[in-house]
C-alpha cells in the first residue's frame, strides 16, 4: 500500500548574500557565458552551509541542503529548528512561492499554505467581498466560498462588521477573518507557519482546535512550523528538526522536540572558553571563562532550580588601582537581561596586583527564565579608561525541570508562593 | 477535496522542480482559478473610484478632456490637419484606443512589484494577475468606446466624420492585438523590474514618449507629406511602429481617411503574437524565483 502523498527529494535552495542589485548584471553575464559554453553555473559550486555564526568568504549560501522526506496521508508533521534553520524556506518551496535550486517535490494533493494570513485583503472592500477575494486567491471557487460563507463569518466572530470596509477593522479582526477563510479551505495538504502567534488566547484555542479537526476528522495532511514546542508536541504525529539547512532528525514529535532542545544546547558550545595568549603585551586581559555547577563540573546547561557559577581567569601585567569588572547576560534575541557589576556588591573598585587571578561568581537560581544566554565580560581601568572585553564569549542554556515554558514572555523566572485564603 | 479518494493511483498531481519548461503554462490550472480572475476584475473596477464624488464618470472625463486639450494644442496652436474629419473626434478616436493600450501596459508592468506581498505568501498561477488587469481594461475600453461612438454618430450626421470603411468589421481583431501587445510588453517589463529597478522609472515617461511616436495626435499621412528633414528621418520609425498601425487602422476604419492597409494588419497580428509569447516566457521564468530578488 502506497500512502505517500508528498515526496521531497534532494531539495536544496541557494541564496545570495549581501545587497541584491550590486553586480547582478555582471553575475548574470558571467552565468550566461558559462552556460553557452556548456559549463556549470560558476556560483553554485562555492556555496557554503548556512551557518550565520561563522562568516564565509562565499557570497552564496545554502539555505537548504539535500532535504529528503516522504509524508504519508494523514500525517501531521511538525518542522522545528532555530531561526534561520531553513524552515520557512522549505515551506515557501512547498507552497510554490519560490522554486528550489535543485531537487524535486512530488505531490498527490492540493497544497495550500497559511504562511501568513490576511493576504490579498483590499482595505476599500467589505469583509464579505474580501472573503471572496481571499478565498479565490487560496484556490477556492466562487461556489465553494458561497456555500461556506456563513460558516466562515461565524468562525471569525466579525458578523457585525461583515459589510464594512476592512480598513475600518482592527488588526485582530483582520487576522481572525483571514484565518477563518483559510481554515475553511479544504486542501489535501495544509501548511501552517506560525499563524498561531497572532490573535488573542481565545482565538488561538479555536485555531488549534480547528487544525486538529482538520487532520483528525478528514484525514488531511498538515505541515506545521512553530517555535511553540508544546503545540508541536500536542498537535503533531511526527517531527523533523532542521539545523543549518539540513534535516538532522526525523521521528515522532516528542522525540524531535527532545532532540531539538538537547542539540540546541550542545551544538556549538563547550563549558570552557580559553582565550589565546597572543595579547600578552596588553596591560590586562581575560584568559579563560567557564560555567560550573554545584558538582564542580563544567556544563553547558543548567536547570532552573540549581545555582551555577561563572569562573573567570584574568592576567594583569600591571597594577590597577581601580579595576571595574562587569558580567553581562544576553538572551537569544541579543537583549541584555542581566548586568552584573562587581562594585555593586563591594561598593568599591577592585585593586589588582600583577599576576594571574581567578574569580568565581555565583548566580543564584531560579532567576532567569529557560532559554539560551550569552555571556560577555568586561574589565576596565577607571583611571586610564583602558579596557578589555570579551563579547558573547560563552553561551549556555537554562533548561526547564519539567514542563516547557520556553515561549513564556518576560526575562525572569521566579516561583513564588501564591497563597489563597477565603475571605 | 472530495476527489482525494480517486487519487489512489501512483500518479502525482504535480511536481516542483528547479527548472521549468520554456512555456510552462498550465491551462488546466488557470481554468481552475477562473473565478479568481473574475473576482480580481471586479475588484479592479469597483475599487478605483471608491470614495470619489464622480465615481465611474471618471472613465469618461479622462478621454474627453485629453481630446479637448489635444485639439487645442495640436490642431489649434500647431494647425495639424485632420482632413474632412472633425479634429476633436479625430483625437478622441486616437486617445480611446491609445488609452486602452497604455492602461494594459502600465497596469501590468508592475505586477511583480505591486503584488510581492501576496506572491510571497500563496501560490496561484501568477499570470492571472496581468490577465485580470487586461480584462478589466477591455471593459474600461468599452465604456470609453461607447462615448466615442456617441460623438462619432453625432459628427457623422453633420458630415464631419469622413466615410466609415468596410474594414470596420475587423475591429475586434485590432482590439485583441492591442490588448496582447499591452499585456505582452507589460509582462516583459514587470519581469525585468524585479531585477533592474531602473525600468520602473523608465516606464513612466517612456510610455509618454511612445505616444508621440505612435501617431496618436496626428495622422501618418500628414507626416509623410512633410518636407522637414527631421520628420522624414523619423517617419519610417513611426510607420513601422506596430502601435502606429493599430491607431491608424482604427481611425481608417471609422473615418476612411486612407485606405485600410491589410498588410499592416497582418504585421500587427504577427508582432502582437510575438510580444505576447515572449512576455509569457519571460514572465514564466521570473515567477518561479522572483521572490528572492524583489
Amino acid at each position: 500500500m502506497n500512502n505517500t502523498i508528498l515526496k521531497i527529494e534532494n531539495i536544496s535552495k541557494q541564496y545570495r548574500l549581501g545587497l541584491v542589485g550590486t553586480g547582478t548584471l555582471s553575475h548574470d553575464l558571467n552565468r550566461w557565458w558559462h552556460k553557452i559554453r556548456g559549463k556549470d553555473d560558476p556560483y553554485l559550486k562555492i556555496g557554503a552551509l548556512n551557518d550565520r555564526t561563522t562568516s564565509s568568504d562565499s557570497e552564496y549560501v545554502w539555505a537548504l541542503k539535500d532535504i529528503n522526506f516522504d509524508v504519508a496521508k494523514g500525517d501531521i508533521v511538525g518542522i522545528i529548528g532555530k531561526n534561520g534553520a531553513g524552515k520557512s524556506t522549505l515551506l515557501k518551496i512547498l507552497s510554490r512561492v519560490t522554486g528550489p535550486t535543485t531537487g524535486s517535490i512530488k505531490s498527490k494533493g492540493r497544497i495550500a499554505s497559511l504562511l501568513e494570513v490576511g493576504t490579498g485583503f483590499h482595505p476599500e472592500l467589505t469583509g464579505r467581498e474580501n472573503i471572496y477575494i481571499n478565498g479565490a486567491i487560496l484556490g477556492m471557487s466562487k461556489a465553494e466560498i458561497t456555500s461556506k460563507i456563513d460558516e466562515i463569518v461565524a468562525f471569525s466572530g466579525c458578523e457585525r462588521y461583515i459589510d464594512t470596509p476592512t480598513k475600518r477593522y482592527s488588526s485582530g479582526m483582520t487576522v481572525r477573518l483571514a484565518f477563518a477563510v483559510a481554515a475553511h479551505l479544504e486542501p489535501d495538504i495544509l501548511i501552517v507557519d506560525e499563524v498561531l502567534s497572532v490573535g488573542d488566547a481565545e482565538f488561538q484555542k479555536k485555531a488549534i482546535g480547528k487544525m486538529q479537526d482538520i487532520s483528525n476528522s478528514d484525514g488531511r495532511t498538515v505541515l506545521f512550523v512553530s517555535h511553540n514546542m508544546a503545540a508541536v508536541k500536542s498537535l503533531c504525529t511526527r517531527g523533523i528538526v532542521l539545523q543549518n539547512g539540513k534535516s538532522v532528525f526525523d521521528g515522532t514529535s516528542t522525540e524531535a522536540v527532545d532532540f531539538y532542545l538537547n542539540s540546541s544546547v550542545g551544538e556549538e558550545t563547550s563549558s570552557v572558553k580559553k582565550i589565546n595568549d597572543f595579547q600578552n603585551k596588553k596591560p590586562f586581559f581575560i584568559t579563560e571563562v567557564s560555567i560550573i555547577t554545584s558538582d564542580k563540573k563544567g556544563r553547558t546547561y543548567v536547570y532552573t532550580n540549581e545555582d551555577f557559577w561563572i569562573k573567570i581567569k584574568y592576567k594583569f601585567n600591571e597594577i590597577i588601582r581601580k579595576c571595574h569588572m562587569t558580567l553581562v547576560f544576553k538572551d537569544q534575541t541579543g537583549e541584555v537581561v542581566l548586568f552584573l557589576d562587581r562594585s555593586d556588591y563591594y561598593k568599591e573598585y577592585y585593586v589588582a596586583k600583577k599576576g594571574c587571578f581567578e574569580s568565581t561568581i555565583k548566580i543564584p537560581n531560579p532567576l532567569l527564565k529557560p532559554g539560551k544566554y550569552y555571556i560577555s565580560i568586561g574589565l576596565a581601568n577607571q583611571d586610564t579608561n583602558k579596557n578589555a572585553h570579551e563579547l558573547d564569549i560563552l553561551s549556555f542554556t537554562i533548561k526547564d525541570v519539567d514542563s516547557l515554558r520556553d515561549s513564556r514572555e518576560g526575562a525572569i523566572f521566579l516561583p513564588v508562593p501564591w497563597e489563597i485564603t477565603e475571605i | 477535496m472530495s476527489n482525494i479518494t480517486n487519487r489512489e493511483t501512483d500518479e502525482w498531481l504535480f511536481e516542483i522542480t528547479p527548472k521549468g519548461k520554456l512555456i510552462d503554462l498550465n491551462f488546466k490550472e488557470i481554468w481552475r482559478y477562473r473565478d479568481l480572475l473574475w473576482i480580481l476584475v471586479r475588484r479592479d473596477i469597483v475599487t478605483v473610484y471608491k470614495q470619489t464624488i464622480l465615481g465611474p464618470l471618471w472613465f469618461v472625463i479622462q478621454p474627453l478632456f485629453t481630446s479637448v486639450i489635444f485639439t487645442l494644442v495640436f490642431n489649434g496652436f500647431g494647425s495639424l490637419g485632420t482632413g474632412s474629419v472633425n479634429a476633436f473626434l479625430f483625437n478622441m478616436g486616437g486617445i480611446t484606443i491609445w488609452n486602452y493600450f497604455k492602461e494594459c501596459f502600465v497596469g501590468t508592468s508592475d505586477t511583480f512589484k505591486k503584488n510581492a506581498a501576496i506572491f510571497g505568501k500563496v501560490y496561484f498561477p501568477r499570470v492571472i494577475v496581468p490577465m485580470s488587469i487586461t480584462v478589466s481594461n477591455v471593459l474600461k475600453f468599452f465604456i470609453q468606446f461607447v462615448i466615442f461612438l456617441l460623438f462619432y454618430f453625432y459628427f457623422l450626421s453633420q458630415g464631419k466624420a469622413g466615410i466609415p470603411s468596410i474594414f470596420i468589421l475587423l475591429l475586434p481583431i485590432l482590439i485583441i492585438a492591442m490588448g496582447m501587445m499591452g499585456l505582452g510588453l507589460g509582462m516583459i517589463i514587470s519581469s525585468w523590474t524585479t531585477k533592474y529597478r531602473d525600468l520602473t522609472v523608465a516606464v513612466g515617461f517612456g510610455v509618454q514618449l511612445l505616444m508621440y511616436i505612435s501617431a496618436v495626435p496626428y495622422s501618418l499621412g500628414e507626416i509623410k507629406n512633410s518636407n522637414q528633414e527631421w520628420v522624414q528621418i523619423a517617419t519610417p520609425f513611426i510607420e513601422y511602429n506596430p502601435l502606429t498601425q493599430v491607431i491608424e487602422g482604427f481611425r481608417n476604419m471609422f473615418f476612411g481617411l486612407e485606405t485600410f492597409n491589410i498588410i499592416m494588419l497582418l504585421y500587427v497580428i504577427v508582432f502582437s503574437f510575438f510580444v505576447f509569447f515572449v512576455g509569457l516566457v519571460v514572465f514564466n521564468k521570473t515567477e518561479r524565483n522572483f521572490i528572492d530578488t524583489v
